[in-house]
């Protein structure tokens, strides 16, 4: 049984040793190394031999004395197994290896006895690996379009793997395609329609829906259920099956082509969400307290502008959020109804610029750079009211 | 008393929904309904702009007189299918301005040449011709012709209004459209991409559940994908993916692990064998479904995740005195917790998976085998311009939505309101 546990323990730890150390050898690959070769069984056996003497020294030196000497002799064998790497690399290798015996602390040959000790040990380094594992798949895209937009195109195609920056070179030189995407590409004008075209949306949805979803919420009418059950039922249809009747509508209005009907087009279709988002909220919010005010003799409009919307704030600005994410990204109206490059969103001008197969790519990757990063901001900084927006307003995208 | 409150309170009620319901109503509902009229009709992009008369007017002088000149309108009719009933034109000038030899079509009156051309047929074109003279004599000044437009008028048929029908559209959805592989091809697409995105879900849900630092950053960090732009997220892959010198073809030959690139969004099939069985991989909706579960996966992750930390802690340290073992904890506390939400995920992302247009769009434009139907509504109606095709496709999709939902009602509907 304890024999079973530490050949468990050995293979496990080793095996997430290596992914960890793949991972690195495979980033610093991207700066420019010439590695060729993965040298997956070098580094498994001596993971496993790392592992092994972790336990077998035990509880007989301390911990941090043991856990530095341990990567350091790793480190060693490790740079003389792979003569050609420089010291950063290797200096990495050594902290990755820090980081790994310390995970192992809670291991020694003792704690090897423990009742389902094999499966706690799985799913403790899967818990692990799999942390390691997703943050590396989420983030690396990210990683490439911003690396990607400060390079060019033709070191890009003599090396591919060559993502390392120069930074010796001027700021100027460095963003370069920035520069060029606002001069030339007229990218500051998007930037601006945009920003009008989701704000406008936030502001025209917010003064659509606080009202209606205040009547769902509180007051009795004729079809009320109807109403909040076809709501649900609304922004389960989505935007492509209703691009033709639009498009030919939109055609013989003169609508195409222009803000205003595109604003029209994403204040209706997040307008069902989000007055199913608020109209939970308002539900929450006490009778009592309207009451209070219906006997100073107040109307719904004052009921609305003075209790209402002072105390859902916070309801009304996720959905304003949520609102805004939607129209900042929305693309298959925005491709369907622009055509003239003098009314492009940042969506449609970035899908513009690709269709050009001579474009560099390094514009197109610094235009993605431009139309992710307020998004990213916005949602790095408001993400409690967004996270809440985004469960309840899941079923639509 | 309380009547006429409860009346008040009707009232009130509509004035505040009616604005949301109408616009809801002109551009969510309406273009259902219109798709349906429209997949009857045969009816091509270049045929939805009303026809309407159209003039170009140009000025000549003739010979040394100035007093004299040559108007010619290049009259024409907008549409190349449909006529124009009832064409009226007039056109100002300034005074003392006569017309000679007038066409018997014309009359001048009061400063103003009016004509009526009657019915003008599909592509008609004229070049309608006056000769205009200054009755003192003195020279005309042609900026001041020029600057003047003539103004037509005519009745035409909205081509969107006319009420011949055909069952064209429909013969052609099922008959001449690869009608079973599109839809295998969605269905493929839908299934895997919906339960890909529900296991890691549950995957990361499961791990940032776990006592781990940072993990606000954590949950953060894995909403990236679905927060971003799906433009600039699809050019990304694109660019990774690329054959010829993209980051992940370049870094697998450089290990060795490939011999030579793989076109992955390029490629139909790819041949794998397993144990010795071959057999032949949908490599392009393979990779396509890989990107959709990367961008949709943070979504099942953030319900999971909230429905995990709503368990009770009570529930595990019970186990843990009863002698359960992670792997039986896992099974007989969290999973059971679980299946509501799940179940409740599954049947949203697959109807949302079942409609994705970008995504596809985006990466593959719907080449290699990855056209989905709703792929198809676009390539009808856009790429070969059939728009009453594209609205058959459109409606073929709302029938099958339609269907879902009935059983999404049916069977978990119930259990949606319990939780």
């Amino acid at each position: 049984m304890k024999f079973r546990s530490l050949v468990l323990y050995l293979v496990i730890s080793s095996f997430f040793h290596t992914c960890i150390l793949s991972i690195w050898k495979i980033m610093s690959t991207l700066q420019g190394l010439n590695f060729t070769n993965l040298n997956i069984t070098q580094i498994f056996v001596l993971g496993i031999l790392l592992s092994l003497s972790f336990v077998l020294i035990g509880n007989k030196v301390n911990h941090l004395i043991k856990i530095i000497s341990l990567s350091f002799i790793f480190s060693i064998l490790y740079f003389y197994l792979n003569e050609t790497s420089p010291y950063w690399y290797i200096f990495g290798v050594f902290l990755i290896t820090l980081f790994f015996t310390n995970k192992l602390k809670k291991y020694s040959m003792q704690s090897l006895r423990e009742d389902f000790i094999s499966e706690k040990i799985i799913f403790d380094f899967i818990t692990l690996f799999g942390i390691v594992f997703f943050a590396f798949v989420i983030l690396f895209p990210f990683y490439i379009m911003l690396v990607t937009s400060f390079k060019t195109q033709i070191a890009l195609l003599v090396n591919p793997l060559d993502f390392s920056l120069d930074f010796t070179k001027s700021l100027t030189e460095l963003f370069k395609s920035y520069f060029v995407i606002f001069e030339t590409y007229n990218f500051g004008r998007y930037i601006l329609i945009s920003s009008a075209v989701s704000i406008g949306t936030v502001i025209v949805t917010l003064l659509f829906a606080i009202p209606a979803a205040y009547a769902v919420a509180r007051l009795n009418f004729f079809g009320k259920n109807f109403l909040s059950t076809s709501i649900l039922i609304i922004y389960m249809f989505p935007a492509i099956v209703l691009v033709i009747p639009l498009y030919t509508v939109f055609s013989q209005l003169g609508l195409r082509n222009s803000i205003f009907g595109l604003l029209i087009v994403y204040t209706a279709t997040t307008l069902p969400v989000a007055i199913y988002m608020l109209q939970g909220y308002f539900k929450s919010i006490p009778k009592e307290i309207e009451d209070a005010g219906i006997m100073d003799g107040q109307n719904w409009f004052g009921i609305i502008l003075k209790i209402i919307i002072p105390l859902s704030l916070p309801a009304i600005a996720s959905v304003a959020l949520y609102v805004f994410m939607i129209a900042w990204n929305e693309f298959l109206f925005s491709l369907m109804f622009l055509d003239s490059p003098k009314s492009f969103t940042l969506s449609r001008a970035i899908q513009y610029l690709s269709g050009d197969a001579e474009t560099p790519r390094q514009y197109l990757m610094a235009g993605s750079v431009i139309v992710t990063l307020p998004v990213l901001f916005i949602f790095i900084y408001f993400e409690k009211y967004l996270v809440s927006g985004l469960t309840a307003g899941s079923v639509k995208e | 008393m309380s009547d006429s409150l409860s009346k008040l309170e009707k009232r009130t009620a509509y004035t505040l929904v009616l604005p949301a319901v109408l616009l809801v109503f002109a551009i969510v509902l309406f273009p259902i309904f219109a798709n349906v009229w429209i997949s009857f009709k045969d009816i091509e992009l270049k045929d939805i702009r009303i026809p309407e008369p159209r003039a170009k007017k140009i000025v000549k002088s003739i010979s040394e007189n100035e007093s004299e000149l040559k108007v010619i309108y290049k009259l024409r009719n907008s549409s190349l299918i449909q006529e124009i009933r009832n064409v009226q034109f007039h056109d100002k000038f300034p005074k003392n301005i006569l017309p000679i030899d007038l066409d018997p079509r014309c009359n001048f009156k009061s400063k103003k040449i009016i004509c009526d051309f009657g019915n003008w047929e599909a592509k008609y074109r004229e070049n309608f011709e006056v000769i205009i003279k200054n009755t003192n004599d003195e020279k005309i000044d042609k900026k001041i012709i020029k600057s003047r437009k003539p103004i037509l008028s005519g009745t035409a048929n909205n081509p969107l209004l006319t009420t011949n029908f055909t069952l064209k559209n429909f013969k052609k959805v099922f008959y001449e459209n690869n009608f079973v592989e599109l839809l295998s091809t969605t269905f493929y697409f839908t299934f895997f991409g919906t339960v890909g995105a529900i296991i890691f879900g549950i995957l990361a849900a499961q791990l940032v559940n776990q006592n781990i630092q940072g993990r606000t950053y954590m949950r953060g960090i894995l909403l990236f994908p679905y927060v971003g732009p799906v433009v600039a997220l699809a050019y990304t892959w694109t660019l990774l993916l690329d054959p010829n010198s993209g980051t992940l073809n370049a870094l697998l030959v450089n290990f060795n692990i490939i011999e030579k690139p793989i076109n992955l969004l390029g490629q139909k099939y790819i041949t794998m064998s397993i144990l010795g069985f071959e057999f032949k991989l949908r490599l392009a909706l393979t990779t396509v479904i890989f990107f959709e579960i990367w961008r949709y996966f943070p979504l099942a992750f953030l319900f999971i995740l909230a429905r995990l930390q709503a368990i009770p802690q009570t529930l595990y340290e019970a186990a843990e005195v009863d002698g359960a073992s992670p792997i039986q904890k896992f099974i007989h506390i969290t999973l059971p917790q679980i299946t509501a939400i799940i179940s409740i995920l599954f049947m949203i992302r697959f109807i949302w998976n079942f409609n994705k247009f970008e995504d596809i769009f985006l990466l593959t434009g719907g080449a290699s085998g990855t056209r989905t139907l709703p792929i198809n509504v676009y390539q009808q109606g856009f790429a070969v311009s059939d728009i009453g095709m594209g609205s058959a496709v459109s409606i073929v999709i709302v029938m099958l939505l339609i269907s879902f939902m009935v059983i999404y009602f049916r069977l978990i509907g119930k259990k949606a309101n319990e939780i």
